[in-house]
Protein backbone atom coordinates (compact mmCIF):
# COMPACT_ATOMS: atom_id res chain seq x y z
CA UNK A 1 0.00 0.00 0.00
CA UNK A 2 1.17 3.59 -1.08
CA UNK A 3 1.61 6.23 1.14
CA UNK A 4 -2.03 8.30 1.11
CA UNK A 5 0.18 11.41 0.01
CA UNK A 6 1.36 9.74 -3.01
CA UNK A 7 -2.63 8.87 -3.89
CA UNK A 8 -3.80 10.97 -6.65
CA UNK A 9 -7.06 10.78 -8.24
CA UNK A 10 -7.60 10.44 -12.13
CA UNK A 11 -8.96 13.71 -13.33
CA UNK A 12 -12.66 12.61 -14.05
CA UNK A 13 -12.59 11.26 -9.88
CA UNK A 14 -11.22 14.37 -8.86
CA UNK A 15 -14.15 16.07 -10.57
CA UNK A 16 -16.69 13.72 -8.65
CA UNK A 17 -15.01 14.05 -5.26
CA UNK A 18 -14.78 18.06 -6.38
CA UNK A 19 -18.85 17.56 -6.51
CA UNK A 20 -19.58 15.23 -3.71
CA UNK A 21 -19.72 17.88 -0.75
CA UNK A 22 -21.90 19.95 -2.74
CA UNK A 23 -24.49 17.28 -3.50
CA UNK A 24 -23.89 15.87 0.68
CA UNK A 25 -25.04 19.52 2.08
CA UNK A 26 -27.74 19.70 -1.02
CA UNK A 27 -29.43 16.13 0.36
CA UNK A 28 -28.71 16.95 3.92
CA UNK A 29 -30.67 20.28 3.40
CA UNK A 30 -33.73 18.04 1.50
CA UNK A 31 -33.50 15.75 4.31
CA UNK A 32 -33.69 18.55 7.30
CA UNK A 33 -36.22 20.76 5.14
CA UNK A 34 -38.90 17.81 4.43
CA UNK A 35 -38.37 16.59 8.29
CA UNK A 36 -39.19 20.06 9.50
CA UNK A 37 -41.86 20.62 7.05
CA UNK A 38 -43.68 17.62 7.99
CA UNK A 39 -43.71 18.71 11.55
CA UNK A 40 -44.90 22.11 10.55
CA UNK A 41 -45.56 23.00 7.56
CA UNK A 42 -45.32 26.83 8.12
CA UNK A 43 -41.69 26.43 9.25
CA UNK A 44 -39.56 29.33 7.55
CA UNK A 45 -36.13 27.98 8.52
CA UNK A 46 -35.74 25.41 5.48
CA UNK A 47 -37.79 26.53 3.22
CA UNK A 48 -38.91 24.10 0.39
CA UNK A 49 -37.40 24.01 -3.19
CA UNK A 50 -40.66 25.07 -4.69
CA UNK A 51 -41.15 27.97 -1.92
CA UNK A 52 -37.36 28.97 -2.69
CA UNK A 53 -38.51 29.32 -6.58
CA UNK A 54 -41.12 31.20 -6.15
CA UNK A 55 -39.32 33.35 -4.56
CA UNK A 56 -36.61 33.80 -6.86
CA UNK A 57 -39.51 34.40 -9.47
CA UNK A 58 -40.94 37.13 -7.58
CA UNK A 59 -37.62 38.56 -6.56
CA UNK A 60 -35.23 37.71 -10.12
CA UNK A 61 -38.05 37.62 -12.55
CA UNK A 62 -41.27 39.57 -11.88
CA UNK A 63 -40.91 43.18 -11.25
CA UNK A 64 -41.41 44.84 -8.19
CA UNK A 65 -45.23 45.71 -8.14
CA UNK A 66 -44.10 48.98 -5.84
CA UNK A 67 -41.18 50.15 -7.76
CA UNK A 68 -41.59 48.46 -11.18
CA UNK A 69 -37.56 47.44 -10.71
CA UNK A 70 -37.01 43.79 -10.32
CA UNK A 71 -35.53 43.92 -7.33
CA UNK A 72 -32.51 41.12 -7.72
CA UNK A 73 -31.05 43.10 -10.26
CA UNK A 74 -31.67 46.48 -8.82
CA UNK A 75 -29.49 45.18 -5.89
CA UNK A 76 -26.93 43.49 -7.73
CA UNK A 77 -26.54 46.74 -9.99
CA UNK A 78 -26.06 48.96 -6.58
CA UNK A 79 -23.99 46.46 -4.59
CA UNK A 80 -21.40 46.01 -7.89
CA UNK A 81 -21.06 49.63 -8.69
CA UNK A 82 -20.22 50.15 -4.99
CA UNK A 83 -17.80 47.60 -5.16
CA UNK A 84 -16.42 48.44 -8.01
CA UNK A 85 -15.55 52.20 -7.01
CA UNK A 86 -14.43 51.20 -4.02
CA UNK A 87 -12.01 48.36 -5.36
CA UNK A 88 -11.03 50.72 -8.37
CA UNK A 89 -9.88 53.77 -6.03
CA UNK A 90 -8.44 50.92 -3.45
CA UNK A 91 -6.05 49.71 -6.30
CA UNK A 92 -5.10 53.12 -7.12
CA UNK A 93 -4.37 54.14 -3.80
CA UNK A 94 -2.50 50.84 -3.31
CA UNK A 95 -0.35 51.07 -6.24
CA UNK A 96 0.45 54.67 -5.75
CA UNK A 97 1.61 54.59 -2.29
CA UNK A 98 3.07 50.63 -2.68
CA UNK A 99 5.17 51.82 -5.41
CA UNK A 100 6.51 55.30 -3.62
CA UNK A 101 6.88 53.80 -0.32
CA UNK A 102 8.92 50.42 -1.97
CA UNK A 103 10.84 52.71 -3.90
CA UNK A 104 11.89 56.02 -2.47
CA UNK A 105 13.82 55.35 0.73
CA UNK A 106 12.49 58.99 2.46
CA UNK A 107 8.82 57.78 1.22
CA UNK A 108 9.47 54.49 3.37
CA UNK A 109 10.93 56.37 6.25
CA UNK A 110 7.80 58.32 6.41
CA UNK A 111 5.09 57.00 5.40
CA UNK A 112 5.29 53.30 6.36
CA UNK A 113 4.54 53.38 10.04
CA UNK A 114 1.68 55.93 9.33
CA UNK A 115 0.15 53.27 7.09
CA UNK A 116 1.15 50.47 9.27
CA UNK A 117 -0.89 52.25 12.01
CA UNK A 118 -4.01 52.86 9.64
CA UNK A 119 -4.02 49.58 8.61
CA UNK A 120 -4.74 48.52 12.16
CA UNK A 121 -7.92 50.21 13.08
CA UNK A 122 -10.80 48.05 12.78
CA UNK A 123 -12.71 49.77 10.13
CA UNK A 124 -16.34 48.54 11.08
CA UNK A 125 -15.20 50.77 14.33
CA UNK A 126 -14.58 53.60 12.36
CA UNK A 127 -18.46 53.24 10.22
CA UNK A 128 -20.41 55.63 12.69
CA UNK A 129 -17.70 58.06 11.91
CA UNK A 130 -18.26 57.90 8.35
CA UNK A 131 -21.88 57.96 8.01
CA UNK A 132 -21.73 61.31 10.07
CA UNK A 133 -18.62 62.36 8.12
CA UNK A 134 -19.91 61.23 4.66
CA UNK A 135 -23.66 61.18 4.95
CA UNK A 136 -25.93 58.11 4.17
CA UNK A 137 -25.04 58.33 0.53
CA UNK A 138 -22.83 56.17 -1.82
CA UNK A 139 -20.18 58.15 -0.15
CA UNK A 140 -19.68 56.54 3.12
CA UNK A 141 -19.70 52.96 1.42
CA UNK A 142 -17.23 53.24 -0.88
CA UNK A 143 -15.48 55.12 1.87
CA UNK A 144 -15.95 52.08 4.00
CA UNK A 145 -14.55 49.64 1.69
CA UNK A 146 -11.18 51.92 0.79
CA UNK A 147 -10.12 52.04 4.51
CA UNK A 148 -10.92 48.53 4.56
CA UNK A 149 -8.68 47.24 1.98
CA UNK A 150 -6.43 50.13 0.97
CA UNK A 151 -4.10 49.66 4.09
CA UNK A 152 -3.28 45.82 2.87
CA UNK A 153 -2.97 46.60 -0.52
CA UNK A 154 -0.37 49.49 0.33
CA UNK A 155 1.47 47.50 2.43
CA UNK A 156 1.25 44.08 0.15
CA UNK A 157 2.47 46.58 -2.89
CA UNK A 158 5.09 47.79 -1.44
CA UNK A 159 6.27 44.32 -0.15
CA UNK A 160 5.78 43.17 -3.72
CA UNK A 161 8.04 46.23 -4.70
CA UNK A 162 11.09 45.91 -2.32
CA UNK A 163 10.94 42.28 -3.47
CA UNK A 164 11.98 42.71 -7.18
CA UNK A 165 15.60 41.96 -7.32
CA UNK A 166 18.26 44.32 -6.56
CA UNK A 167 19.91 43.52 -9.71
CA UNK A 168 17.03 44.63 -11.78
CA UNK A 169 16.88 48.18 -10.46
CA UNK A 170 20.86 48.65 -10.41
CA UNK A 171 20.58 47.12 -14.17
CA UNK A 172 17.94 49.50 -14.95
CA UNK A 173 20.23 52.63 -13.85
CA UNK A 174 23.05 51.62 -15.60
CA UNK A 175 21.00 51.38 -18.59
CA UNK A 176 20.45 55.13 -17.51
CA UNK A 177 17.21 55.28 -16.41
CA UNK A 178 15.47 57.89 -14.61
CA UNK A 179 13.86 57.31 -10.86
CA UNK A 180 10.32 58.20 -12.72
CA UNK A 181 11.81 56.10 -16.13
CA UNK A 182 12.49 53.73 -13.24
CA UNK A 183 9.25 53.70 -12.14
CA UNK A 184 6.80 53.84 -15.37
CA UNK A 185 9.11 50.99 -17.43
CA UNK A 186 10.93 48.75 -14.64
CA UNK A 187 8.43 48.51 -11.64
CA UNK A 188 4.59 49.40 -12.33
CA UNK A 189 4.38 46.70 -15.55
CA UNK A 190 5.88 43.77 -12.96
CA UNK A 191 3.31 45.32 -10.28
CA UNK A 192 0.21 45.10 -12.32
CA UNK A 193 -0.45 41.21 -12.46
CA UNK A 194 0.71 41.29 -8.55
CA UNK A 195 -1.90 43.97 -8.08
CA UNK A 196 -4.71 41.69 -9.13
CA UNK A 197 -3.40 38.80 -6.57
CA UNK A 198 -3.45 41.40 -4.27
CA UNK A 199 -6.89 42.42 -5.11
CA UNK A 200 -8.49 38.52 -5.33
CA UNK A 201 -6.78 38.13 -1.83
CA UNK A 202 -8.83 41.56 -0.61
CA UNK A 203 -12.19 40.66 -2.44
CA UNK A 204 -13.59 38.98 0.87
CA UNK A 205 -12.70 41.45 3.11
CA UNK A 206 -14.64 44.27 0.24
CA UNK A 207 -18.25 42.21 0.04
CA UNK A 208 -17.82 42.09 4.17
CA UNK A 209 -17.46 45.84 4.50
CA UNK A 210 -20.00 46.11 1.88
CA UNK A 211 -22.59 44.08 2.92
CA UNK A 212 -21.76 45.92 6.68
CA UNK A 213 -22.64 49.36 5.35
CA UNK A 214 -25.48 48.39 3.09
CA UNK A 215 -26.94 46.33 6.39
CA UNK A 216 -26.92 49.33 8.66
CA UNK A 217 -27.73 52.60 6.17
CA UNK A 218 -28.84 51.64 2.23
CA UNK A 219 -31.84 51.95 0.28
CA UNK A 220 -31.10 49.37 -2.47
CA UNK A 221 -28.75 46.79 -2.37
CA UNK A 222 -27.67 42.86 -1.85
CA UNK A 223 -26.62 43.11 1.75
CA UNK A 224 -29.39 45.62 2.22
CA UNK A 225 -32.09 43.08 1.19
CA UNK A 226 -30.90 40.63 3.34
CA UNK A 227 -30.71 42.45 6.49
CA UNK A 228 -34.39 44.22 5.45
CA UNK A 229 -36.14 40.64 5.10
CA UNK A 230 -34.51 38.85 8.13
CA UNK A 231 -37.25 40.57 10.00
CA UNK A 232 -39.55 38.11 8.47
CA UNK A 233 -37.57 35.31 8.47
CA UNK A 234 -38.17 34.84 4.74
CA UNK A 235 -35.47 32.46 4.39
CA UNK A 236 -36.94 31.78 0.89
CA UNK A 237 -34.89 35.06 -0.25
CA UNK A 238 -31.85 34.94 2.15
CA UNK A 239 -30.66 31.60 0.89
CA UNK A 240 -31.09 32.67 -3.24
CA UNK A 241 -29.34 35.85 -2.10
CA UNK A 242 -26.91 34.55 -0.40
CA UNK A 243 -26.10 31.75 -3.25
CA UNK A 244 -26.29 34.82 -5.54
CA UNK A 245 -23.00 36.93 -3.97
CA UNK A 246 -21.65 33.21 -3.90
CA UNK A 247 -21.36 32.94 -7.37
CA UNK A 248 -20.52 36.76 -8.18
CA UNK A 249 -17.64 36.46 -5.86
CA UNK A 250 -16.53 33.36 -7.79
CA UNK A 251 -16.56 34.84 -11.19
CA UNK A 252 -15.10 38.01 -10.24
CA UNK A 253 -11.98 35.80 -8.35
CA UNK A 254 -12.41 33.81 -11.85
CA UNK A 255 -12.32 36.75 -13.85
CA UNK A 256 -8.71 38.47 -12.15
CA UNK A 257 -7.25 34.91 -12.97
CA UNK A 258 -7.90 34.80 -16.40
CA UNK A 259 -6.94 38.61 -16.55
CA UNK A 260 -3.50 37.83 -15.34
CA UNK A 261 -2.96 34.98 -17.19
CA UNK A 262 -3.75 36.12 -20.10
CA UNK A 263 -2.20 40.13 -20.16
CA UNK A 264 0.96 39.27 -18.34
CA UNK A 265 2.07 36.06 -20.39
CA UNK A 266 5.21 36.20 -18.56
CA UNK A 267 4.08 36.27 -15.20
CA UNK A 268 3.69 32.74 -14.14
CA UNK A 269 7.36 31.52 -15.31
CA UNK A 270 8.85 35.33 -14.09
CA UNK A 271 10.24 33.28 -10.75
CA UNK A 272 12.88 31.60 -12.45
CA UNK B 1 38.92 56.97 -24.38
CA UNK B 2 38.35 55.90 -20.44
CA UNK B 3 40.81 55.47 -17.92
CA UNK B 4 40.78 54.64 -14.11
CA UNK B 5 42.89 55.81 -11.43
CA UNK B 6 42.35 54.13 -7.59
CA UNK B 7 44.40 55.33 -5.33
CA UNK B 8 45.20 54.71 -1.78
CA UNK B 9 41.54 53.41 -1.56
CA UNK B 10 40.36 51.75 1.74
CA UNK B 11 36.68 51.00 2.58
CA UNK B 12 35.85 50.26 6.54
CA UNK B 13 31.96 48.90 7.57
CA UNK B 14 33.08 49.82 11.23
CA UNK B 15 35.76 48.20 12.81
CA UNK B 16 35.71 45.48 10.18
CA UNK B 17 38.33 46.63 7.00
CA UNK B 18 37.61 45.06 4.11
CA UNK B 19 39.58 46.76 1.18
CA UNK B 20 43.23 48.39 2.31
CA UNK B 21 45.18 50.15 0.41
CA UNK B 22 44.31 49.64 -2.74
CA UNK B 23 46.07 51.04 -5.62
CA UNK B 24 45.17 50.78 -9.34
CA UNK B 25 45.62 52.60 -13.14
CA UNK B 26 43.78 51.47 -16.04
CA UNK B 27 44.30 52.49 -19.16
CA UNK B 28 42.06 52.15 -22.27
CA UNK B 29 40.38 49.02 -23.48
CA UNK B 30 41.45 46.86 -20.84
CA UNK B 31 40.05 43.32 -19.97
CA UNK B 32 40.61 42.72 -16.63
CA UNK B 33 39.51 40.12 -14.78
CA UNK B 34 39.78 39.65 -10.50
CA UNK B 35 39.94 36.33 -8.96
CA UNK B 36 40.37 36.09 -5.14
CA UNK B 37 38.87 34.34 -2.21
CA UNK B 38 35.03 35.13 -1.16
CA UNK B 39 34.86 37.74 1.45
CA UNK B 40 38.52 39.08 -0.01
CA UNK B 41 36.43 42.48 -0.95
CA UNK B 42 35.91 41.96 -4.95
CA UNK B 43 32.23 42.45 -4.32
CA UNK B 44 32.78 45.68 -2.54
CA UNK B 45 35.08 47.10 -5.13
CA UNK B 46 32.98 45.83 -8.18
CA UNK B 47 29.89 48.01 -6.33
CA UNK B 48 32.17 50.90 -6.06
CA UNK B 49 33.09 50.79 -9.31
CA UNK B 50 28.77 50.71 -10.48
CA UNK B 51 28.70 53.42 -7.31
CA UNK B 52 26.22 51.79 -5.05
CA UNK B 53 29.40 52.17 -2.42
CA UNK B 54 31.36 55.24 -1.64
CA UNK B 55 35.16 54.56 -0.40
CA UNK B 56 36.01 55.02 3.22
CA UNK B 57 39.63 56.94 1.91
CA UNK B 58 41.64 57.81 -1.35
CA UNK B 59 40.34 58.57 -4.76
CA UNK B 60 38.93 56.73 -7.07
CA UNK B 61 38.71 58.54 -10.61
CA UNK B 62 37.36 57.51 -13.95
CA UNK B 63 39.16 60.01 -16.37
CA UNK B 64 39.95 62.31 -14.50
CA UNK B 65 37.17 62.91 -12.33
CA UNK B 66 35.85 61.35 -9.27
CA UNK B 67 33.57 58.20 -9.92
CA UNK B 68 29.69 59.43 -9.36
CA UNK B 69 27.93 58.36 -6.05
CA UNK B 70 25.23 56.16 -8.21
CA UNK B 71 24.47 53.71 -11.03
CA UNK B 72 24.63 55.65 -14.26
CA UNK B 73 24.85 54.73 -18.02
CA UNK B 74 28.77 54.56 -18.53
CA UNK B 75 29.44 51.47 -16.40
CA UNK B 76 26.97 48.85 -17.74
CA UNK B 77 27.25 45.20 -15.15
CA UNK B 78 26.31 41.99 -15.99
CA UNK B 79 25.12 40.27 -12.49
CA UNK B 80 25.40 35.74 -12.17
CA UNK B 81 21.19 36.10 -11.82
CA UNK B 82 18.58 38.49 -12.01
CA UNK B 83 19.85 40.93 -14.86
CA UNK B 84 16.74 40.70 -17.61
CA UNK B 85 13.55 41.95 -17.17
CA UNK B 86 11.24 39.03 -16.75
CA UNK B 87 8.44 41.48 -18.38
CA UNK B 88 9.88 42.61 -21.15
CA UNK B 89 10.59 40.58 -24.56
CA UNK B 90 14.19 39.89 -25.62
CA UNK B 91 13.72 42.85 -28.03
CA UNK B 92 12.38 45.06 -25.38
CA UNK B 93 15.05 43.84 -22.93
CA UNK B 94 17.59 45.17 -25.39
CA UNK B 95 15.29 48.02 -26.79
CA UNK B 96 15.20 49.37 -23.20
CA UNK B 97 18.44 51.06 -23.26
CA UNK B 98 17.87 52.98 -26.69
CA UNK B 99 13.94 54.14 -24.97
CA UNK B 100 15.21 55.31 -22.00
CA UNK B 101 17.96 57.71 -23.49
CA UNK B 102 15.71 59.08 -25.63
CA UNK B 103 12.15 59.56 -24.12
CA UNK B 104 13.11 61.31 -20.54
CA UNK B 105 9.22 61.59 -19.85
CA UNK B 106 7.70 58.20 -21.18
CA UNK B 107 10.29 55.85 -21.45
CA UNK B 108 9.38 54.87 -24.78
CA UNK B 109 9.53 55.40 -28.71
CA UNK B 110 7.31 56.06 -31.68
CA UNK B 111 7.05 56.21 -35.25
CA UNK B 112 10.22 56.73 -37.34
CA UNK B 113 12.57 56.98 -33.76
CA UNK B 114 11.18 53.51 -32.74
CA UNK B 115 12.12 51.49 -36.42
CA UNK B 116 15.84 53.10 -36.16
CA UNK B 117 15.99 51.92 -32.18
CA UNK B 118 14.76 48.62 -33.23
CA UNK B 119 16.95 48.24 -36.12
CA UNK B 120 19.93 49.12 -33.92
CA UNK B 121 18.46 46.42 -30.95
CA UNK B 122 17.96 43.39 -33.75
CA UNK B 123 21.29 44.40 -35.03
CA UNK B 124 22.73 43.85 -31.51
CA UNK B 125 20.77 40.79 -30.62
CA UNK B 126 22.33 39.53 -34.10
CA UNK B 127 25.54 39.72 -32.60
CA UNK B 128 24.86 38.07 -29.36
CA UNK B 129 23.04 34.89 -31.55
CA UNK B 130 19.58 35.44 -30.18
CA UNK B 131 17.67 36.66 -33.25
CA UNK B 132 15.78 33.84 -33.32
CA UNK B 133 14.57 34.43 -29.75
CA UNK B 134 13.62 38.27 -29.84
CA UNK B 135 9.88 37.45 -29.32
CA UNK B 136 10.25 35.27 -26.22
CA UNK B 137 10.26 36.41 -22.64
CA UNK B 138 13.81 35.89 -20.72
CA UNK B 139 11.93 32.95 -18.47
CA UNK B 140 11.60 30.77 -22.05
CA UNK B 141 15.31 31.13 -22.37
CA UNK B 142 18.04 28.87 -20.77
CA UNK B 143 20.41 30.51 -18.65
CA UNK B 144 23.51 31.38 -21.25
CA UNK B 145 20.68 32.80 -23.35
CA UNK B 146 19.73 35.14 -20.68
CA UNK B 147 23.18 36.03 -19.78
CA UNK B 148 23.70 37.01 -23.68
CA UNK B 149 20.54 38.75 -23.04
CA UNK B 150 22.26 41.15 -20.31
CA UNK B 151 25.46 41.52 -21.85
CA UNK B 152 23.71 42.84 -24.92
CA UNK B 153 21.17 45.11 -22.86
CA UNK B 154 24.45 46.73 -21.95
CA UNK B 155 26.81 46.95 -24.24
CA UNK B 156 23.88 48.29 -26.87
CA UNK B 157 24.62 51.70 -24.65
CA UNK B 158 28.71 51.18 -25.27
CA UNK B 159 29.59 51.94 -21.97
CA UNK B 160 32.97 53.00 -20.73
CA UNK B 161 33.08 50.34 -18.63
CA UNK B 162 31.47 46.76 -18.32
CA UNK B 163 31.11 45.30 -15.01
CA UNK B 164 30.54 40.92 -15.10
CA UNK B 165 29.91 39.87 -11.49
CA UNK B 166 30.99 35.93 -12.00
CA UNK B 167 28.56 36.42 -15.24
CA UNK B 168 29.49 32.97 -16.49
CA UNK B 169 29.33 31.36 -12.73
CA UNK B 170 25.63 29.71 -13.30
CA UNK B 171 26.15 28.09 -16.27
CA UNK B 172 26.88 24.88 -17.60
CA UNK B 173 30.72 24.42 -17.91
CA UNK B 174 30.76 23.55 -21.71
CA UNK B 175 28.88 27.13 -22.60
CA UNK B 176 31.53 28.89 -21.01
CA UNK B 177 33.94 28.66 -24.07
CA UNK B 178 31.03 30.21 -26.27
CA UNK B 179 30.93 33.29 -23.86
CA UNK B 180 33.98 33.78 -24.09
CA UNK B 181 34.42 33.47 -27.39
CA UNK B 182 31.36 36.17 -27.31
CA UNK B 183 32.74 38.50 -25.25
CA UNK B 184 35.63 38.57 -26.39
CA UNK B 185 33.87 39.84 -29.73
CA UNK B 186 31.95 42.89 -28.15
CA UNK B 187 35.33 43.90 -26.41
CA UNK B 188 37.26 44.19 -29.21
CA UNK B 189 34.22 45.65 -31.19
CA UNK B 190 33.07 48.37 -28.67
CA UNK B 191 36.42 49.67 -27.36
CA UNK B 192 35.32 49.21 -23.58
CA UNK B 193 36.87 48.42 -20.18
CA UNK B 194 35.81 45.39 -18.45
CA UNK B 195 36.06 44.16 -15.16
CA UNK B 196 35.03 40.20 -14.79
CA UNK B 197 34.86 39.39 -11.34
CA UNK B 198 35.63 35.47 -11.43
CA UNK B 199 35.75 32.42 -9.03
CA UNK B 200 37.24 30.57 -11.52
CA UNK B 201 41.12 31.08 -11.65
CA UNK B 202 41.15 29.05 -15.09
CA UNK B 203 39.50 31.55 -16.69
CA UNK B 204 40.87 34.26 -15.24
CA UNK B 205 43.99 33.42 -17.23
CA UNK B 206 42.65 32.00 -20.79
CA UNK B 207 40.30 35.52 -20.88
CA UNK B 208 41.68 39.06 -20.51
CA UNK B 209 44.73 41.07 -20.69
CA UNK B 210 45.17 41.80 -16.72
CA UNK B 211 44.79 39.41 -13.60
CA UNK B 212 44.43 41.27 -10.72
CA UNK B 213 44.14 39.11 -7.49
CA UNK B 214 42.24 40.40 -4.38
CA UNK B 215 43.76 39.03 -0.98
CA UNK B 216 44.20 39.63 2.63
CA UNK B 217 47.72 40.04 3.37
CA UNK B 218 47.96 39.59 7.00
CA UNK B 219 45.76 37.09 8.34
CA UNK B 220 44.94 37.49 12.32
CA UNK B 221 42.92 35.26 13.76
CA UNK B 222 42.41 37.11 16.47
CA UNK B 223 41.38 40.23 14.78
CA UNK B 224 39.98 38.81 11.68
CA UNK B 225 38.34 42.13 10.51
CA UNK B 226 41.25 44.18 11.20
CA UNK B 227 43.15 43.66 8.25
CA UNK B 228 41.42 43.81 4.77
CA UNK B 229 42.28 42.61 1.31
CA UNK B 230 44.38 44.38 -0.93
CA UNK B 231 45.43 43.58 -4.80
CA UNK B 232 48.29 41.32 -4.16
CA UNK B 233 48.84 39.79 -7.73
CA UNK B 234 48.90 42.41 -10.98
CA UNK B 235 50.03 39.73 -13.93
CA UNK B 236 49.59 41.09 -17.77
CA UNK B 237 48.53 38.30 -20.33
CA UNK B 238 51.18 36.21 -21.32
CA UNK B 239 52.89 36.00 -18.23
CA UNK B 240 50.99 33.33 -17.02
CA UNK B 241 51.55 29.56 -16.66
CA UNK B 242 51.33 26.59 -14.67
CA UNK B 243 53.94 27.35 -11.59
CA UNK B 244 51.97 30.57 -11.60
CA UNK B 245 48.35 29.18 -11.64
CA UNK B 246 49.40 26.65 -8.74
CA UNK B 247 50.83 28.84 -6.49
CA UNK B 248 47.77 31.64 -6.97
CA UNK B 249 45.32 28.48 -6.34
CA UNK B 250 47.40 27.84 -3.16
CA UNK B 251 47.43 31.16 -1.80
CA UNK B 252 43.65 32.19 -2.52
CA UNK B 253 43.14 28.70 -0.89
CA UNK B 254 44.65 29.64 2.57
CA UNK B 255 42.98 32.61 2.61
CA UNK B 256 39.05 30.55 2.22
CA UNK B 257 39.98 28.36 4.58
CA UNK B 258 40.95 31.36 7.00
CA UNK B 259 37.62 32.87 6.00
CA UNK B 260 35.85 29.54 6.62
CA UNK B 261 36.96 28.92 9.57
CA UNK B 262 35.59 32.07 11.23
CA UNK B 263 32.52 31.74 10.11
CA UNK B 264 29.98 31.56 12.73
CA UNK B 265 28.77 28.13 11.55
Amino acid sequence: MRRIINLRPSSGSAALLAALPFFLLLIAYLLGSSARLADNPEDKLLPAFSKIGAAIQQYAIDPDPRSGEILLWADTAASLARLAWGLAISAAIGLTFGIVTGIVPYARAGLSPFIAALSLIPPLAILPILFIVFGLGELSKVVLIVIGIAPFLVRDLAQRTAELPAEQIIKAQTLGASSWQLTLRVVLPQLLPRLLDSLRLSLGSAWLFLIAAEAIAAENGLGYRIFLIRRYLAMDVILPYVLWITLIAFAMDYLLRTITRTAFPWYAGAGK
Amino acid sequence: MTTLSIRHLWKEYGEQVVLENVNLEVKDNEFITIVGASGCGKTTFLRMLLGEEEPSRGTFLIDGTPLPNEPGPDRGIVFQRYSVFPHLTVLGNVLLGLELAAAPLTGRLFGAQRRAALEQARDMLDSVGLSEAQDKYPHMLSGGMQQRLSIAQSVIKNPKVLLLDEPFAALDPGLSADMHKLILKLWERHKMNIFMITHDLKEGFELGTRLLVFDKVRLDPQAPGRYGATITYDIPLGVTGKKLFDELTTTTQRTERFVDHLAPA
